[in-house]
């Protein structure tokens, strides 16, 4: 029986390329995460909103919800406050009305879902992360509403906000943002 | 007998070690030597960690326009620019920006986990990122919004310093693992273009980046200058994405997501966009790379000239876009440029010392100098970006206090008292 080496070395590199992970793993260093260790950190929400968890809420339930954890800083209207920008600002006519201090106000959004997953990660400053899903629905409904974009009856959830219409949705450039970015020069 | 039990004491340790590494349990190997022996015996003593003169004192300040939440929001201070030299910025003179309050992570607990579009999910470990191929590489971080008009302060900051008006950037010596390596672990899904990166802040600080450039040259860090990265520069793991806009490279790095798309997240999308009259109606986002740009740090704003005599002029240049070629200097307001010598190595997409010998002949005098990078990119005057922007006079400045990517040629204008002053807006 001949078996030469090279033989088997090619069968073995055979074997390695069809199985997903050995070929193409060069260091075989980092672990399988367990579920919940993604779980766990898998919040962030995207334009088209299928992150979204379940759970809803309305601008009613938003107002009493604002008046408790953001009016302190936004205003007692969202207006502003002074201690925070304001986050009410009407439907803009175009950018140039928005100023830098403004740039938080719902109606300069291009996507509803920026102000829920803001409002979720990084909302109340004072304490990040302690809304609930149904709370962050209820104060995003209650932002829209307030900047006259949804009505305040309306419900959101994960179906409902990915589909609201913004109206600021083409007030930027470049419309879609791409990498590599077409040749600038260093003032643009 | 002495010496046979330290040798015993040797065989068992390197025993223990040896273990610990063949096992793969408990702490690995590089844990046991440095940090988790850091935790038992904090050294103490003289010279054992230096410390530099008590004559100096310079020192990161706070942004005067901070906010009344730095409690909430962390530190947020600018580097010294105008004393140091050379190119590396010391970790602990580095400028910062945060938003929110700082974590205290444990290395040993640290992970980074990458999921999303991914072939395999994956966790590293410290310990895991440190085994992989590592790189190391000068590069700058500036924040998009450094030497923004607003902070010239329209000429009511007269004696402004370069620390002032420019002190958010700095330059380092990163040491890390790049993301292409970490993704050839992962695999990647076709339809995989951008990445969420996120950190373990507070407010859990997002970013989106295109894989593209994350292939290219983003590093996961862990390594400052040759220490571990500073706490105000994200401990243990940072993202560090060359040439770019300062809030890519997401401090105390925790996560990173492969998407099909960016993720608008509020601080790309909202707070970093932009409305400038040349955009029309529009408001600018997603602006990447930061521009060439250089200044005079010494002499320069809120100094003072003792005399008349020799000075040797000298600043930083950079580009986002790579090296340095070239740095002009005039010492005459612009109406003469000479060639300012630049001190090598040059690196990419860092801060380059140039120097530029001047006499100073007791009379009024405006220096500035002027960069132009690889791709032949030259530092705008004031003048021509306000040309390019669509601002129409000086005042107008006022409505871009925020323009991001301000990278117009600083003017320092001499005095015959010697006194040095801001003249950005000064016509």
């Amino acid at each position: 029986m001949r078996c030469s080496l090279p033989r088997l070395c090619v069968a073995v590199l055979m074997v390695a390329a069809c199985v997903p992970g050995l070929a193409q793993r060069p260091y075989n260093l980092g672990s399988a995460p367990p579920p919940e260790e993604i779980k766990a950190l898998d919040h962030v929400v995207g334009p088209a909103g299928k992150e979204l968890p379940p759970g809803s809420g309305t601008a009613k339930e938003g107002a009493t919800l604002f008046a408790q954890r953001c009016a302190a800083c936004h205003g007692p209207n969202g207006t502003g406050g002074g201690m925070a920008s304001r986050l009410v600002a009407g439907t803009p006519a175009n950018a140039q009305n928005f100023k830098a201090t403004e740039k938080s106000a719902i109606s300069y959004y291009p996507y509803a879902t920026i102000a829920w997953d803001y409002i979720n990660r990084a909302m109340p400053a004072n304490k990040p992360g302690s809304l609930s899903p149904d709370e962050v629905y209820a104060l995003t409904a209650y932002l829209l509403f307030r900047n006259g974009i949804i009505q305040e009856s309306d419900v959101m959830d994960a179906k409902s906000l990915p589909k609201v219409q913004m109206p600021n949705r083409n007030g930027f450039v470049p419309a879609v943002p791409v990498w590599p970015a077409p040749p600038k020069p260093s003032w643009y | 007998m002495d010496s046979n039990r330290s040798g015993r004491r040797r065989f068992l340790e390197r025993g223990a070690a040896l273990a610990g590494l063949a096992v793969g349990a408990g702490l690995p190997a590089s844990a046991q030597e440095g940090e988790s022996a850091a935790r038992e015996v904090k050294p103490k003593g003289p010279f054992i960690y230096g410390e530099r003169s008590r004559f100096v004192t310079m020192a990161r300040t706070n942004d005067y326009s901070k906010s009344v939440f730095q409690g909430m929001f962390g530190p947020r201070q600018n580097a010294p620019l105008q004393d140091v030299t050379g190119n590396i910025t010391p970790a602990p003179l580095h400028f910062v920006r945060s938003h929110s309050t700082l974590p205290d992570t444990d290395p040993l607990k640290y992970r980074l986990l990458i999921h999303g579009m991914v072939d395999r999910p994956l966790s590293f470990s410290l310990d895991e990122l440190k085994r992989l191929p590592s790189e190391t590489r000068v590069h700058f971080l500036e924040c998009q919004g450094n030497s923004s008009p607003g902070h010239h302060g329209h000429k009511k900051f007269e004696y402004a310093t370069v620390q002032d008006l420019h002190g958010a950037t700095s330059c380092s010596e990163w040491t890390g693992v790049p993301l292409s390596v970490l993704f050839k672990e992962t695999g990647l899904q076709k339809g995989g273009n951008w990445l969420v990166s996120e950190g373990a802040d507070a407010g859990r600080y997002t970013y989106t980046l295109p894989l593209a450039k994350a292939l290219d040259d983003v590093m996961v860090v862990y390594g400052q200058n040759g220490e571990p990265v500073r706490p105000d520069q994200g401990y243990p793991v940072r993202l560090l994405v060359p040439g770019w806009e300062g809030p890519y490279s997401v401090k105390w790095l925790r996560q990173i997501k492969v998407v099909d798309q960016p993720y608008m997240a509020w601080d790309e999308a909202m707070q970093h966009s932009i409305s400038r009259p040349d955009l029309g109606e529009k408001a600018r986002w997603y602006h990447f790379e930061m521009p060439v740009k250089s200044l005079i740090t010494r002499p320069s704003g809120g100094q003072t000239l003792p005399g008349k005599g020799f000075y040797e002029i000298s600043g930083l240049a950079w580009s986002g876009a790579g090296l340095i070629r070239r740095v002009e200097v005039t010492t005459d307001g612009g109406k003469t440029w000479k060639d300012g010598k630049i001190q090598g190595p040059v690196h990419r997409k860092a801060h380059t010392r140039f120097t530029f010998p001047w006499t100073w002949d007791g009379g009024e005098a405006m220096i500035a100098s002027r960069s132009t990078d690889e791709r032949g990119d030259v530092q705008p005057s004031i003048e021509e970006l306000s040309k390019h922007w669509g601002i129409p006079s000086q005042d107008s400045w006022e409505h871009a206090d925020h323009a991001f990517h301000f990278n117009a040629i600083q003017r320092w204008r001499v005095t015959s008292d010697g006194s040095i002053h801001d003249a950005m807006f000064a016509s």
